[in-house]
């Protein structure tokens, strides 16, 4: 008898002490907004020597936390309970983010830097004027291969993944907007089609890639091609990078068909407290010193101007990295779809995947 | 405990616990299922179901998951049958179900390596004079690799019911003239047939729905329904949808619970084996 009132008594007490450590930890982040912000990013996607630079020159503290999908990421903002000052979207989830009242407009006044970033990158469909977001680092899809493993395949098109010669070698990202796009640049296709003819003509093709599909995987693709466990792979230039960096064998290319350009964004969503030192961080990373040192601790290719002039020219003539105007052209920028053809691309996704063997 | 000093009061901490842990989260799983993706009230979730794609992946996870039961249950029982037969039995026990102390994650990952082309299985196969094999990715590896995470746990129950086995029961089949396969048919496999469905269970449901291995060993080359909810929860964010598989789900853990039911018959049995 005893032991039960004692453990409904302890359940009791342990959850209101949870409670009171959430009201606490909310209340003690609400009072300290003024010295600190806190930036929600993704993981080792910032220099933490920039983080530790501008604590010292403006005496706010960067209370740091990391996320590894957009999905995820929203998800946390949206339930609430968190103070995030500063996260890094993508550009389909900023659009999303506005539909559902999650981003603070940016005061540009507060942000004089933001002249060093290259016109090109600016007001985008996504976000036109740039109300919401900055962008931080930018890049395509394209291929991975390793020429050492491969027998003078070359790849300047979409379609030369469907080369019988390819068979069980091809690793494709786990993603359905990636897979399925592909199929659709494939056929000269924009990437955002909502035409159900287009799309059941890519997957159809895309339904003949299967014998040389040798899986669909995450992130683990690039301890795969790095240990050349694999031949090709369909990636992020960013991801490429990581691979190139640790095997130089690996090389990368955009098709000519067209491929997507991503951008990593910072906004300032509605759980800011600290809206001023959101700011302060947003103008400090703009800063062309700043981006090119951050630049090249990350990898990616960064869309400011003024910061590429600081960097070894070696990596800014890199067409790889930082492709010419005229292959831009052919890149596309993901649209929100809405929810529902999401939905229709993920499904016939879904599909594709049980196809094969 | 004697009736009258029973208090229903003593029930609450445990009460509290089933509401928010158990039918809570049951009862959110069957709301969620009425709704579309735009938050409507709708039944076309259940319809949607019953099209090819979900009823294929039904089939294709009832079919890896009872690949994987049957496997580890050829593995586990004569392995619990001969940790029965050791001196040492806990400590060979314990050192079956060491393997499971280990994180899931971490034992897949290393699986990843061991089965690449350039790890040490694809080493053995090339010394021998055969050519490197895909291992990775393939029906066969995710099958290994799930069988090798379940087995003990089917061992588990199958070694407790083999060990309270009374051997004075043996004794007296062979007395009788039983041949060994006889004994085993007629005397050890229906005494220990309670640790055999324990075992299916504990091994089957989770079968059903597992993703994490379809992805990191099979490449998504093995689509489960588990692969399916995680889709809809995470990327389609069509919870409704991703509700009513796991409402599917629901029932059929719940037809093999019934199914492998172990029938206690007033617990005449127990006592006596005991």
């Amino acid at each position: 008898m005893k032991p039960l009132i004692q453990s409904a008594i302890a359940i009791l007490i342990v959850g209101f002490m949870m409670l009171g450590i959430v009201w606490k930890l909310e209340q003690g982040s609400a009072s300290g907004t003024t010295d600190s912000i806190t930036v929600y990013n993704w993981g080792d996607y910032i220099d933490p020597d920039v983080l530790k630079q501008f604590e010292q020159e403006t005496g706010i503290k960067v209370i740091y936390e990391t996320f590894d999908s957009n999905e995820g990421m929203m998800g946390k903002i949206e339930q609430g309970g968190t103070n995030y000052d500063i996260t890094a979207p993508s550009e389909y989830m900023i659009e999303m983010m506005m539909e559902k009242d999650l981003l603070l407009p940016l005061d540009h006044s507060l942000l004089p830097n933001l002249k060093n970033i290259d016109p090109y990158f600016l007001d985008l469909p996504f976000d036109p004027a740039n109300r919401y977001s900055i962008p931080y680092f930018w890049g395509s899809l394209g291929i991975a291969f390793n020429p050492t493993l491969l027998e003078g395949q070359t790849f300047e098109s979409w379609d030369n993944l469907w080369d019988p010669s390819l068979k069980q070698r091809v690793i494709l990202v786990d993603s359905a907007r990636e897979v399925v796009g592909m199929g659709l640049n494939s056929l000269h296709y924009s990437l955002n089609s909502t035409d159900p003819d287009e799309i059941q003509e890519a997957m159809d093709k895309l339904a003949l890639l299967t014998p040389n599909v040798k899986a669909v995987i995450g992130d683990e693709v690039t301890q795969l091609m790095v240990n050349e466990e694999a031949a090709v792979a369909l990636t992020w230039s960013g991801q490429a990078a990581d691979m190139m960096n640790s095997n130089e064998n690996i090389d990368y290319i955009v098709p000519e068909e067209g491929s997507n350009l991503w951008f990593d964004n910072f906004v300032i969503p509605r759980t800011a407290k600290n809206i001023e030192g959101a700011h302060a961080f947003l103008n400090f990373l703009l800063r062309p010193d700043i981006a090119a040192q951050n630049t090249d601790y990350v990898g990616y290719t960064t869309p400011n101007e003024a910061a590429l002039e600081l960097m070894d020219p070696e990596v800014v003539e890199d067409e790889r990295y930082y492709p010419d105007e005229e292959m831009r052209e052919h890149l596309e920028v993901y649209r929100n779809l809405g929810l529902k053809n999401l939905g229709i691309y993920n499904e016939y996704f879904l599909e594709f995947k049980m196809g094969l063997q | 405990m004697n009736k009258s000093n029973f208090r229903p009061w003593y029930m609450i901490p445990y009460m509290i616990w089933i509401a928010f842990f158990v039918i809570a989260p049951i009862v959110l799983i069957f709301y969620y299922s009425f709704f579309d993706i735009t938050g409507a009230f709708t039944w076309t979730n259940y319809v949607d179901f019953f099209k090819s794609t979900y009823l294929i992946l039904t089939i294709n996870s009832f079919w890896y998951a009872f690949l994987i039961t049957f496997f580890t249950l050829l593995i586990a029982y004569p392995t619990a049958y001969f940790i029965t037969k050791t001196k040492h039995k806990q400590l060979w026990l314990l050192l079956v179900i060491v393997p499971s102390w280990i994180n899931l994650l971490l034992k897949t990952y290393a699986f990843i390596g061991i089965m690449g082309l350039h790890g040490p299985i694809n080493a053995f196969i090339t010394a021998l004079g055969f050519d490197q094999q895909q291992i990775l990715f393939t029906d066969f590896s995710f099958v290994f690799v799930a069988v090798y995470i379940f087995i003990p746990f089917m061992i588990l129950p199958i070694f407790n019911a083999l060990d309270q086995l009374n051997p004075s029961y043996l004794d007296a089949a062979k007395d009788l003239g039983a041949s060994g396969w006889t004994t085993f048919r007629k005397v050890i496999w229906p005494l220990t047939l309670n640790g055999v469905k324990s075992g299916v269970q504990v091994v089957f449901i989770p079968a059903l729905s597992l993703f994490m291995i379809t992805r990191l060993i099979a490449g998504n080359k093995v689509i489960t329904l588990g692969t399916a909810i995680e889709q809809q929860f995470l990327v389609t964010q069509n919870w409704g949808m991703g509700s009513t598989i796991a409402v599917f789900l629901i029932i059929f853990m719940f037809i093999i619970m019934r199914l492998t039911a172990t029938k206690e018959i007033g617990g005449k049995k127990h006592d006596k084996v005991k």
